[in-house]
């Protein structure tokens, strides 16, 4: 049953124009960032055969191209998880789900997984140039790995926020806006650290960026998994708590 | 995959619907109230009321979209809280706008409900086929539904509701946006699904009810107010006659007559009369004949649907100033 709703809300997401769009701006952009560091990894590479710990392809050309691939996203998949719930809502279509002999929790999941088979094809798509280099030479596959599932995750993360905002309103613009000043907000909540005294590691724990980071690195640490899959199965929660709630309103 | 749908004929002896004593309040303001009503296989019931009287409310509440405030909702004999998997296999609804995609074509949305509706994947096609013919959808299967008059979304509304072949189906106003012959076709469609299920019908069309339903329920307020057959609604109504004269006659002459309870003059030369019951207007013809009074019009008054709405949806009213 989940999977009936996720394969509906991805067609629908292919039904509009937007979807393709995302996905064709995100490709040009990151692909010319891509070659950009390529040609700058070539005319330093002679001085970083110089360095004791030698930087690899991988490190110097798509680690930072993933950082700016994330700080893109995060403007981004507001727009693709407005509509989920927000647009049913307005067009009052949300009854079709709930009079189905399904569970809330199921219209969730569906929803959601929906969501993610989309960034799974967006995440794909741009691992597409890391794996180009195979042609050349020979990156990281390990690497590569954590980079791909750390992108997963956070777009996974990215999703789940996006759609509890969009149970909470009938109006897709508030829905991303907000979902984009939360995601923001995570995103930097430990840039306090410096100004303030005392132990900033909650803050810090906070942080998408920092989780992002070192999976960006090549660091698989569980720490990291379990972050993102708690505020994924929160977000989760407390959505299929909205729309139970908004029946007894 | 256990389906739990039993065929109506299952359900002939006991009540497919039953609510109790059923109240739902936004924050303060009390939308329905201790509502109780049963509905049989077999029968069509015509919800009517004023607007916001709380039809649409009822029907959500008894549909699983909002939660009761007080009360239980029964559907096939599985509570709508407790076991609302169960109760929503067993029912089709069609909420005031038709909850149809925009953006999906007819075949695409219908197979959409169908799975929905958990029907097995090689009995969704034959389902979808059934009821776009039931329907008359038969020359828009792939045309985007939101290219379609609001007519045929409406069909598509019906479409999906029905789809799954539930023992209960309930319609918010199944014939708004309909032309007369779509009206026709969609009442001998309710008509006939009313034949061996349940079918709840809000409406603020008087005749459809009559022509549609076995019973009526008229909800005002919140509250139920009537609750009667449509049968005994067009029996022993028969009590007074209008009548159109040519000459000028006399109040109290026609007061004379045998059998005649009561006079009132309407406009130049036409009468109602009053009847006693089980009297036939026999008297006031002969009378009109032998006197000369040239009786050109005879109408016998059926109290109708619509004057005892009207009846008791503005003693309210009065009642209230």
């Amino acid at each position: 049953m989940i999977w009936v709703i996720a394969r509906r809300e991805l067609f629908a997401m292919f039904l509009s124009p937007l979807a393709w769009v995302i996905l064709a701006v995100i490709q040009i952009l990151l692909g010319y960032m891509f070659l950009t560091n390529l040609d700058n990894f070539f005319l330093l590479q002679p001085q970083l055969m110089q360095l004791a710990n030698t930087p690899g392809v991988t490190d110097v050309v798509i680690t930072p191209l993933m950082q700016v691939a994330a700080i893109i996203l995060l403007m981004v998949m507001p727009l693709l998880t407005m509509r989920s719930i927000a647009e049913e809502k307005r067009n009052r279509t949300l009854s079709l789900l709930i009079s189905s002999p399904l569970s809330m929790s199921e219209i969730v999941l569906g929803k959601y997984l929906g969501l993610l088979l989309f960034v799974v094809i967006l995440v794909s798509m741009l691992m597409l140039m890391p794996l180009s280099l195979y042609l050349g030479t020979s990156p990281d596959g390990g690497k590569l790995l954590s980079i791909y599932l750390g992108m997963l995750l956070l777009l996974g993360t990215f999703a789940a926020i996006g759609l509890y905002l969009s149970s909470l309103t009938e109006n897709q613009t508030i829905a991303a806006i907000s979902t984009f000043g939360v995601l923001l907000m995570l995103w930097i909540v430990d840039w306090v650290g410096g100004a303030l005294d005392g132990d900033h590691s909650i803050l810090t724990y906070l942080s998408l960026l920092e989780h992002h980071q070192s999976m960006l690195e090549g660091v698989f640490n569980t720490s990291d998994i379990a972050y993102y899959l708690l505020l994924i199965t929160a977000f989760l929660v407390l959505t299929i708590r909205q729309l139970d709630r908004e029946r007894l309103l | 995959m256990i389906s739990a749908t039993k065929t109506p004929g299952e359900f002939m002896t006991e009540a497919l619907v039953q609510v109790e004593n059923l109240s739902r309040y936004y924050q303060n303001n009390c939308a329905i109230s201790h509502l109780s009503f049963s509905l049989k296989a077999g029968e069509v019931l015509g919800f009517l009321g004023p607007n916001g009287a709380g039809k649409s409310t009822t029907m959500q509440v008894i549909t699983g979209n909002l939660a009761p405030s007080e009360g239980e909702v029964t559907i096939a004999g599985h509570d709508i809280i407790e076991a609302p998997r169960a109760a929503k296999r067993n029912l089709g609804y069609l909420p005031e706008h038709p909850p149809v995609y925009r953006d999906a074509c007819v075949d695409e949305y219908l197979r959409y409900c169908a799975r929905l509706h958990r029907i097995p994947r090689a009995r969704v096609l034959p389902a979808v086929d059934r009821v776009k013919q039931q329907c008359g959808l038969e020359q828009v299967g792939n045309r985007l539904i939101g290219n379609l008059s609001k007519g045929y979304q409406q069909r598509v509304g019906i479409a999906q509701a029905i789809i799954h072949d539930p023992p209960v189906v309930i319609l918010d106003e199944p014939t708004v946006g309909l032309d007369p012959i779509q009206i026709r076709e969609i009442r001998e469609l309710i008509r006939s699904l009313g034949s061996e299920r349940s079918v709840i019908l809000s409406t603020h069309i008087l005749s459809e009810v009559q022509a549609t339903c076995d019973r009526v329920q008229i909800i005002r307020a919140g509250e139920l107010i009537y609750n009667a057959t449509t049968e005994s609604l067009n029996q022993g109504h028969e009590h007074s006659i209008r009548i159109a004269l040519r000459k000028d006659v006399a109040l109290e002459q026609l007061f004379a007559i045998d059998g005649v309870d009561h006079v009132d003059a309407l406009e130049a030369s036409r009468f109602r009369l009053f009847l006693a019951p089980d009297t036939n207007p026999d008297a006031l013809l002969a009378a009109a004949v032998q006197q000369g009074w040239g009786l050109y019009e005879l109408i016998p008054e059926q109290q109708s649907l619509e004057d005892l709405f009207i009846e008791l949806t503005h003693t309210e009213e009065a009642a209230r100033q």
